[in-house]
């Protein structure tokens, strides 16, 4: 006998699959913020999912700092072409060079921050009214706050005291011009989900995400990638650790694990064992304030 | 707080399924201490969360460490100590995994807790052990049923204050079984529980052996929620048109029709008929991205292929020539209003149902009902924040929908402000008008 009853895993597939449908066709110019992690990977099958065999309704933004892993950059433009679709790149280097956004200086400068000015100039460039991103509500207590249609208006800015209510699965995709939508499929996913899809799925993730030898240095208390801009602070040093990133973003603010993990069972074996959030372990853009997602969230960024 | 009750692992087991559940309770129920022995009991927090919470509490002077704060997401919220908006908190054991909604309970809240009790198969509503059945316990267990949630529980909290005595229970249970025989529920339950304690929350409470029951946590990895969805009436509302515009022989007449089934299970071969056309044909074949499939029921998302090429778009429905959903224009339905400006007769609103959008007046206002008594005020002439009543609705176009309580996808809508588009209301709809 049949049970008629979809497993935790389809169940959420189908959420976020009515929820891309419904943003493609509510929304007149959608785009897909695509960054290469493994969120935005799981994106890409859900879209997969939602739109074959025919084309996706919207190109993959990728905001890129300049200062990404090379092996999450080669992933992206790869993935892009073998699925067909079409990929924008905006560069946070030609906001520094057009004087959008002034280049912080010092061994702990970070483009984090000047990626929101660049995102908002991308979508303001392209008239975008729905950017579909792979946050999660699990990841931050600002985030666990947040709609699935999330609401920016034309300055970009959240405004989280005055959402939306949002009730069973309709969505209100209304806008007035020059406002948009962030829209989160896979708000009910949590990180163990993400990975225990990626094995489901066999999806092909940037090797960064398992584990290799690289070297490092310790900055308060976490291991960062060198890259060629590091600057190191008095007392560093560089070092070889074996080691894996449990999130993917700017080399500057990303930090390592050290692990052992080099296949997608062991990594949902470490995942599901962890005692720290990913974002606690690897992110030192949250740990600024206790409110910092928060704050920078108000400002437009993903 | 004992450190070996951070995080461990949780191996889901084959067919773990999921269950939504929301929280009412008032700022001194004890939901938030609930919520955060649940995850706490569960191995569900993780270090650095338990770390901030014990940071701010030592911050803000608390004497304990303050599991509340768990839930709180905003700045405003951590200032102010209370819960303004739903959040969404996460945890999963072997059998199942659980989103909880967790709302503010307060009445200035309702359109939170409706918000929260929207997608839910369960709410908790905690009641104190000292005060009893009070008037916002009345409030949250109407929400609950008003919203068709098929499983309720009431859980008599603080059961330590009133030295875990089975009469005093007893007593409450009676008092809210009386009250909730007027309500229409499906499944009721009781649990005794101190959340302060961890009594009867996760472990089976030692001071309550008179409790032959389940614990909470039990209870909720084995209620029955398969039966809850509607598997009898085919409903499915064509979401969005795949034509691949391709060359391709393989892809040239491809013309699926892609939606999330709304009731009923579909079968490959079954006579359909597509409203508002009324045409019909047989469903070819049901696609997924990961190939055919015989038969597809709620909530799958999939592509349905028909034998003959109908005129189908986004905001029409399939559905099953014998069985079809009713095809209106003049709507009875119950209303949550969500905005400080007034609902009156003669309202202009658009109204989102399952993929369509249309226009809509408000033709009468029936009643409002007392939040606290339940109550019917007739005769008046405006709904304010948080009122929840009886309206009627001419609308711009048919819209094909259900009674609420037998499908809470096709009998569902929102009630939208063309001016300034937001969502301004909640509404369930009632068997067709006379």
């Amino acid at each position: 006998m049949i049970s008629y009853q979809l497993s935790h895993l389809g169940a959420l597939e189908a959420e976020a699959i009515h929820i891309l449908r419904e943003m493609a066709a509510e929304r007149e110019r959608p785009c897909l913020l695509f960054s290469g992690g493994k969120d935005s990977i799981v994106l890409l099958r859900l879209a997969e999912k939602a739109f074959r065999p025919a084309r996706f309704p919207f190109p993959f933004l990728h905001v890129d700092t300049g200062h990404n892993f090379p092996e999450v950059i080669e992933y992206r433009d790869r993935r892009a072409q073998q699925l067909g679709e079409r990929l924008i790149v905006a560069r946070v280097e030609d906001s520094i060079a057009s004087g959008r956004v002034v280049e912080e200086k010092g061994p702990r400068a970070s483009r984090n921050r000047l990626q929101t000015t660049t995102l908002l100039d991308a979508i303001e460039a392209h008239q975008f009214d729905a950017c579909i991103g792979g946050a999660r509500r699990d990841e931050e207590r600002a985030r666990a706050k947040e709609r699935i249609f999330s609401h920016r208006d034309e300055f970009g800015q959240w405004d989280p005291k005055n959402q939306r209510p949002e009730l069973w699965s309709l969505y209100n995709t209304r806008l007035r011009k020059g406002e948009h939508f962030r829209v989160f499929p896979i708000s009910n996913w949590t990180e163990l989900d993400v990975w225990s899809y990626i094995q489901r799925e066999k999806i092909d993730l940037p090797s960064i995400y398992f584990s290799h030898r690289r070297t490092v240095y310790r900055r308060d208390g976490m291991l960062y990638a060198t890259a060629p801009f590091t600057e190191l602070l008095p007392g560093e040093s560089t070092f070889e650790e074996t080691v894996r990133f449990r999130t993917v973003g700017d080399m500057s603010c990303t930090g390592a694990v050290m692990s052992d993990a080099s296949t997608i069972e062991q990594v949902i074996e470490e995942v599901a064992a962890s005692r720290v959030t990913e974002r606690g372990a690897t992110r030192a853009d949250d740990r600024f304030t206790e409110a910092a997602m928060e704050d920078r969230k108000k400002e437009g960024y993903f | 707080m004992e450190p070996q009750n951070v995080r461990e692992p949780v191996a889901m087991e084959e067919g773990a399924d999921l269950l939504r559940f929301s929280t009412c309770g008032s700022v001194d129920d004890g939901k938030s201490t609930l919520i955060g022995r649940l995850l706490y009991d569960t191995k569900s927090i993780f270090e650095d969360q338990l770390q901030h919470v014990e940071d701010v509490s030592r911050r803000r002077g608390d004497e304990y460490t303050n599991l509340a704060l768990l839930t709180d997401g905003l700045r405003a919220e951590r200032e102010q100590g209370i819960t303004i908006d739903v959040a969404y908190r996460y945890f999963a054991t072997p059998r199942r995994k659980f989103i909880i909604a967790d709302t503010p309970g307060h009445i200035q809240y309702t359109r939170n807790m409706v918000t929260g009790a929207s997608t839910a198969n369960l709410a908790i509503v905690l009641v104190d052990a000292r005060k009893g059945l009070v008037e916002q316990s009345r409030r949250h267990s109407f929400i609950a049923s008003l919203l068709r949630i098929p499983h309720i529980v009431f859980a008599v909290n603080k059961m330590d204050l009133v030295d875990f005595r089975e009469a005093r229970f007893r007593e409450i249970e009676s008092e809210f079984r009386n009250f909730a025989s007027k309500l229409d529920v499906q499944d009721i339950a009781f649990i005794p529980v101190s959340a302060l304690k961890g009594d009867n929350v996760v472990e089976r409470s030692e001071n309550m052996p008179w409790y032959k029951g389940s614990p909470l946590l039990h209870h909720l990895e084995t209620v029955h929620i398969a039966s809850d969805r509607n598997l009898i009436d085919v409903r499915f509302p064509v979401q969005w048109v795949i034509r691949p515009q391709s060359e391709s022989a393989e892809h040239r007449d491809y013309r699926g029709y892609a939606g999330q089934v709304a009731g009923g299970v579909l079968k490959k071969g079954d006579e359909v008929m597509a409203l508002p056309s009324g045409f019909t044909s047989r469903i070819a074949r049901i696609d997924t991205f990961d190939g055919p499939v015989d038969e597809a029921f709620a909530p799958a998302s999939v592509t349905v292929h028909l034998e003959t090429n109908l005129d189908v778009s986004r905001g029409d429905m399939l559905c099953r020539p014998a069985n079809k959903p009713m095809v209106g224009q003049d709507l009875d339905a119950m209303v949550c209003w969500m905005s400080d400006q007034p609902l009156t007769a003669r309202s202009r609103l658009a109204i989102k149902h399952t993929t369509r959008w249309v226009r809509a007046m408000v033709t009468n206002l029936q009643y409002k009902l007392d939040m606290n008594t339940l109550h019917r005020e007739d005769g008046v002439t405006q709904f304010g924040l948080n009122d929840i009543g009886r309206v009627q609705l001419r609308t711009t176009a048919p819209l094909f929908y259900d009674e609420y309580r037998r499908n809470r996808t096709t009998g569902s809508f929102l009630l939208v402000d063309e001016s300034t588009n937001q969502t301004v209301g909640a509404g369930m709809l009632l068997s067709e008008p006379r």
